[in-house]
């Protein structure tokens, strides 16, 4: 049967020539597109879970449990966060502000010191790059972070403690430092400065325009990072005001735990008041809320992460 | 006739350019010394006994200075033996999968017929690299929890008993690993599959003219060049053996005390001590975890460099 189908309509899917013969054959590739199918399953199914729950009626849930269909359809999750929509609002806006102003903070300090350190000329080239290469072998460990950061600098419950501890990173400097190294010409840095550019006007007016790949990879690694950051929340934020999303979600999921834990040294009032909220809808609906842009965004910028992780790879 | 350059620019007069230079790197430089390099000074905490006296350094001079005491105390107590344990033990173990897992998905999906496809499951596996563990953590809980959970339910719809899984030691340890694979493995597969996709696609059609398997052409065409990505992740995560993900051993199992022994490791101690404010221990178990980190770190990058010097990160 297969001989009768015309060539034409065979080569539409499949590849020319020789191709067509050097690979798996028919049946070891239908196993493995079963297996990655598997795979891919594992990886996305317990985030439909979590949206099924967000969208289940309270009473469903400690009726049946979780389901991956509900049993019965309820908006209460998300109708109870509107509710509370001050607290959502603020740690929404949270999260907004430091995402952003870090991006751009870190975009900036990162591409700075990547640009300073291509130049095979500067003086202090060699000194720079210690101070840059130092912190990838050696760090002072968490304790005295923690004072350095919270205690003499300052930063321990402001937003700031959120915003500059995951601003700069080595890897991310190398990174730079290694695509204006290898993409930017070197003439045309030369050309601008017989011209009478200044450094900055070099950097800023012809070295930026002409990176928009590394600049868009290291402002996705940060965006994601300031995001998905909990851990410097964790550490250096007590005050309510000031918790991110993923903070707050952090401490709900502790709170209902310690709560469970003291339900037989609770108040029957306390009790009556939490088993009236909808709070395993509630939850989850919050954890959809943070994976939501991050789940419609990440299949588009999939490929600057590719970019950055293959130019890490290689050593400037 | 780059020692040559760099001979150059040092016989070379300051100059403009390096005025303006110095001023460009000005910001990124103090960002370090502030948070990178005034805390590897701050490491000499482990060696006071620290007390709060108002501001960071009026508390630092007027700490006691104690010598060994921090340590004698870490070392003599119990757990930390056990803790070094555990980090290492899970990092052999996230080492060595860490590796062939990637490696084998990246070589496997790249067989795949139908590009479209691959792609499809390279950016499904891709997700879970994008949560932060505070939401796994959740999506972990909406399976285990015990009067809930999804596995509870379906155990008992098979005529079997809820289970309290977050009381259970001995089935972590395995749930762990598959949790650092389930996160790890698409960001894996991406490193690889770029240096497959690199390879040169002649290499594989002379192969296939001489008569070479699949099998053969992965084993002695893929393999090999792919050894040099290979080596540098091994000596990355070589040297960061006696760091662990946080994230991972603190917010996945929920920090269940039946759970300690078996999920504790060095970060967890690290930040527990420090909000039980035994700052002492804490210090010095973070002390530890620094040297050891930098000794081994700097150990694998040597090994390598003797072996294949292209291949060396520093």
């Amino acid at each position: 049967m297969e001989s009768t189908k015309p060539i034409q309509k065979r080569r539409k899917n499949e590849p020319d020539g020789f191709d067509r013969f050097n690979r798996v054959s028919k049946p070891a590739n239908a196993v493995l597109n079963l297996i990655f199918f598997l795979m891919a399953a594992v990886c996305v199914i317990p985030v439909l879970l979590v949206v099924a729950i967000s969208f289940s009626a309270e009473a469903s849930i400690t009726e049946y449990g979780y389901r991956f269909i509900p049993k019965i359809f309820s908006f209460e999750g998300y109708t109870f966060l509107a509710s509370q929509s001050k607290m959502i609002l603020r740690a929404l806006g949270i999260s907004l502000f430091v995402t952003i102003v870090g991006t751009v903070l870190g975009v900036l300090l990162t591409t700075l010191m990547g640009y300073v350190l291509s130049r095979p000329n500067y003086k202090l080239n060699g000194f720079l790059t210690m101070v840059v290469f130092i912190p990838m072998v050696f760090n002072g460990g968490l304790v005295s972070t923690y004072f350095v950061v919270g205690t003499m600098l300052g930063l321990k419950n402001t937003v700031w403690a959120l915003i500059f501890p995951l601003a700069v990173s080595s890897f991310n400097v190398i990174i730079c430092r290694t695509f204006f190294k290898t993409t930017v010409p070197e003439s045309l840095i030369e050309s601008a400065k017989m011209d009478g550019a200044s450094q900055l006007t070099i950097f800023s007016r012809i070295v930026l325009p002409i990176s928009l790949p590394v600049l868009a990879t290291i402002g996705l690694f940060l965006c994601f990072a300031y995001w998905n950051d909990w851990y410097q929340s964790l550490l250096y934020i007590d005050d309510h005001k000031l918790l991110s999303l993923q903070a707050l979600l952090n401490q709900i999921l502790t709170n209902i735990q310690m709560l469970a834990k003291n339900a037989a040294t609770m108040g029957a009032s306390a009790a009556e008041m939490l088993a009236n909220m909808p709070q395993e809808a509630a939850r989850m609906a919050i954890v959809v809320i943070i994976v939501l842009p991050i789940a419609c965004a990440y299949p588009f910028f999939q490929k600057y992460f590719i970019s950055g992780l293959t130019v890490g790879a290689v050593k400037g | 006739m780059a020692s040559e350059k760099k001979k150059l620019a040092k016989r070379r007069k300051w100059g403009r350019d390096d005025t303006e230079l110095s001023l460009l790197a000005l910001p990124t430089t103090i960002w370090y010394l502030l948070f990178c390099f005034a805390p590897m000074f701050g490491i000499i905490i482990a060696f006071k006994d620290y007390k709060v006296h108002g501001g960071f350094i009026q508390s630092f001079l007027q700490s006691q200075w104690v010598g060994f005491k921090n340590f004698e105390f870490l070392f003599s107590s119990k757990d930390i033996w056990l803790i070094i344990r555990n980090t290492l033990a899970y990092n052999i173990v996230f080492i060595i999968l860490g590796i062939v897992v990637p490696v084998a998905a990246a070589i496997a999906i790249g067989q795949l017929h139908s590009k479209k496809l691959a792609k499809a499951y390279q950016t499904a596996m891709f997700m879970p690299y994008f949560l932060s563990w505070v939401v796994v953590s959740a999506l972990v809980w909406a399976f285990l929890s015990y009067d809930k959970g999804l596995v509870n339910g379906l155990l008992e719809s098979w005529g079997m008993d809820r289970q309290q899984w977050y009381m259970k030691p001995a089935m972590w340890p395995p749930f762990l690993v598959f949790m650092n694979l389930w996160k790890g493995v698409g960001y894996g597969m991406v490193v690889y599959l770029a240096t497959i996709t690199g390879i040169d696609k002649t290499y594989y059609e002379a192969a296939g003219i001489d008569g070479a398997t699949i099998w053969q052409q992965i084993r002695y065409i893929t393999l090999p060049l792919m050894k040099t990505v290979i080596i540098m992740m091994f000596i990355m995560n070589v040297g960061r053996i006696f760091y662990s993900d946080f994230g991972l051993f603190f917010q996945v199992p929920r920090d269940s005390n039946s759970l300690y022994n078996y999920v504790y490791t060095l970060d967890v101690y690290v930040y527990k001590q420090l909000k039980t404010s035994t700052t002492g221990m804490a210090a010095a178990a973070a002390f530890v975890q620094s040297v050891a980190g930098c000794i081994t770190i700097l150990t694998a990058n040597a090994i390598v460099r003797k072996v294949d010097r292209e291949s060396a990160m520093i």
